[in-house]
């Protein structure tokens, strides 16, 4: 019988996944050596969609920087960045594009035009001081959108609602700017019907993208949140809007369906279901999910694949008779539920915890990300009041391995999964 | 008669406890870690057998715990000393629903259910300040056996405050203090009085809720138990078994399995 490690379809979106980063790295450093300038932007609202109508070469450089640390090869970028002056406090992704920057552009996965533009949004902070070292470094032209976030929890408006659509066409405008700003740059004109296409390239990604994400509300889980969903929302990002993306997410969607009617799940034996809150430990990123896999534990869902995936998630079409509308009316959705994926994750978790069968969360805040990080001490606490769901809280890095300790790690860990099957085997008892 | 036993290798002392099928200890070992973590855990278990009057084939199930518990190669299973302690507690304390356990290296605030279930913990994080190895650096500083630590600090009419966070930079402090021609007990106390500070912090992480129970190493130490209950403004439990606290959980965890192992329904 046909092991199902043996299947074509097993793991094929990794696979498929590893060659499209390949291929984008390749792309990226062809452009480079070509003399071009690339789009740089942001996996929280990257707008990718109107920048792919000006065939401007994408970078992302917090997956460029990310990729570093998962080839161990981010300490020498971040002592670089902390020789010129940069705190060992601050962003990590920052201090890594930086020392890249500075050593023109080159990075262990090949080399990457200098930025042209700079996109960005008000989601994370950090965002607009970044843009800034890239302008006083090669005088790059920077494009804030400023998105208007949910002013307290549970109270965001919708299409219709009078705030929505003033707020709607606030971002409308900017997209019209932006849409200047890109002919002045490449010297193009706007081709609406080229974002009709690539609209519609993000349309099914996304539908695609939600449903894969929702298969992991039943067991076993078909990925891991953690590892395989992280590399999944890589792509999610790069390929955005484009026919390798739509294509991938749809046969992505294939093989989850098939090892969901076929019963197969990610990991042998699936004992504990958790919800992962943060950034991963990208440092460490295998040997910190086996921490947990050791225990039977495995991520089955994760804040990170909505925030970091810029709300796309959500599975919104974009309206292709009227796109530059309805794509302020996504954008506005999507960075504002990623906004809120980060900061009111104790919601969406309590929300979500009985769908997904979830016996445990983690929080893992990290020590230079201070937007995605403050509060979920707080965050915790508010849902350990709101429900008996077991959590852990670990702090690391996503970038600086100086500031991560295995052992004590381990032994957090350890406690926490100790704790989950003594209150297991405590109720097991007393229903017999 | 069925034995199990814990052996609780922590970063500083390694710590070994026999008890029997009544849940009563009858044996205990503590010597220093050391380099040698394997030989530590031995000595450790050999030493408690003695204490016992039991040969190794008597002993039904052993745990390890500590830092070096996967070094405890003779023993059957690990478990973390946070689980460890919060059982050994609620054993002693049956009331105990947070347990503030001080050792060499680190901190630990556990809150615990009334079945010795963990159900939070917190832990000092990256730096050991706040820890028994602040004792520690002040003990080497000012020339004191760690006993005598903390009788000295309960003699200070006037404390000093010490500043730093850094177990390192303490013993700097502690110096500048000396220079200035402060007392020995004053300084001390302010040195009780910084941990105090750092630890209780870690408790209200958890919650403090009573009864609060005071284990590790540095439960021995009379200053610290005064400044702790005085500072939470309540009377922890310290019980003689403080230090052996985390091997005794690891022998309960172990009786749990012989009794399994044995067929025997508890």
């Amino acid at each position: 019988m046909e092991s199902k490690k043996d299947h074509e379809m097993w793991r094929r979106g990794n696979r498929e996944g590893s060659e499209l980063f390949k291929k984008w790295f390749e792309n990226l450093d062809a452009a480079a050596e070509a003399g071009e300038v690339g789009a740089y932007v942001f996996v929280m609202g990257s707008l990718t969609e109107i920048l792919n109508t000006f065939d401007l070469p994408i970078i992302f450089p917090e997956i460029t920087s990310l990729n570093t640390a998962i080839r161990h090869e981010a300490a020498d970028l971040l002592n670089e960045a902390e020789d010129h002056g940069y705190s060992p406090d601050i962003c990590g992704y920052v201090k890594s594009d930086y020392a890249v920057q500075n050593r023109d552009g080159q990075h262990p996965m090949g080399k990457l035009p200098k930025p042209g533009l700079a996109l960005l949004t008000n989601a994370c902070n950090t965002y607009l001081k970044w843009g800034e070292i890239w302008e006083r470094m090669f005088e790059t032209p920077l494009f804030t959108i400023d998105v208007p976030g949910t002013r307290e929890k549970g109270t965001q408006t919708w299409p219709g609602d009078e705030q929505f659509e003033r707020e709607k066409r606030y971002v409308r405008a900017q997209i019209d700017e932006l849409i200047e700003t890109c002919e002045k740059i490449t010297g193009q004109k706007f081709d609406i019907n080229k974002l009709r296409e690539t609209l519609e390239y993000s349309n099914r990604m996304s539908a695609a993208w939600k449903q894969i994400l929702e298969f992991n509300k039943a067991s076993p889980s078909v990925f891991n949140a953690l590892t395989d969903g992280t590399a999944y929302l890589g792509v999610n990002n790069i390929m955005r809007g484009t026919k390798e993306g739509a294509e991938y997410f749809e046969r992505l969607l294939e093989e989850k369906k098939w090892m969901h009617d076929n019963g197969i799940g990610i990991v042998e034996e699936e004992k504990h279901r958790l919800a992962f809150i943060g950034v991963p430990c990208y440092p460490i990123f295998r040997e910190f999910n086996n921490l947990f896999s050791d225990w039977g534990g495995v991520f089955v869902t994760s804040t990170y694949l909505w925030f970091a995936s810029g709300g796309n998630n959500l599975g919104f079409q974009y309206d292709l008779e009227n796109p530059l509308d309805s794509l302020a009316e996504v954008t506005l959705i999507h960075v504002r539920d990623a906004m809120d994926s980060m900061f009111h994750p104790e919601q969406i978790i309590y929300d979500n915890m009985e769908e997904y069968g979830l016996e445990g969360v983690v929080y893992h805040p990290i020590k230079s990300c201070r937007t995605s990080s403050t509060g979920l001490a707080d965050n915790r606490r508010a849902l350990m009041e709101a429900t008996e769901l077991p959590s852990l809280f670990i702090e690391s890095d996503m970038m600086d391995k100086r500031v991560i300790s295995i052992a004590p790690m381990k032994n957090r860990i350890d406690a926490f999964f100790e704790g989950i099957e003594m209150r297991k085997a405590a109720k097991l008892q007393e229903a017999n | 008669m069925i034995f199990t036993a814990g052996v609780d290798v922590g970063s500083t002392q390694t710590k070994a406890v026999i008890i029997d099928e009544n849940l009563k200890i009858v044996g205990r070992s503590l010597n220093d870690t050391g380099a040698n973590v394997l030989v530590a855990a031995e000595t450790a278990f050999v030493s408690a057998l003695e204490d016992s009057e039991l040969e190794k084939e008597q002993i039904k199930y052993v745990i390890g715990t500590g830092y070096g518990r996967y070094k405890v190669t003779f023993g059957d299973d690990q478990v973390t000393e946070i689980s460890c302690h919060g059982r050994g507690a609620v054993h002693m304390f049956p009331n105990t629903k947070t347990v503030i356990d001080m050792g060499g290296q680190d901190t630990k605030a556990i809150a615990v259910t009334d079945k010795g279930e963990i159900r939070d913990f917190c832990m000092n994080d990256k730096c050991a300040a706040g820890t028994g190895r602040f004792l520690g650096a002040a003990s080497a500083a000012l020339d004191i056996p760690l006993a005598e630590l903390g009788p000295t600090a309960l003699k200070s009419t006037r404390p000093v405050r010490i500043s730093t966070t850094c177990t390192v930079f303490a013993e700097t402090e502690i110096l500048s203090w000396l220079g200035k021609g402060k007392k020995i007990e004053d300084i001390l106390m302010g040195v009780h009085q910084s941990i105090s500070a750092r630890s209780i912090g870690l408790l209200r992480r958890v919650g403090i809720e009573e009864e609060v129970t005071f284990t590790g190493g540095v439960a021995r130490n009379l200053g610290m138990v005064h400044v702790l209950n005085e500072n939470m403004g309540i009377e922890m439990n310290v019980s003689e078994e403080s230090h052996y606290m985390g091997a005794l959980g690891g022998a309960l965890f172990a009786m749990d399995r012989a009794r399994i192992s044995s067929g025997v329904v508890m």
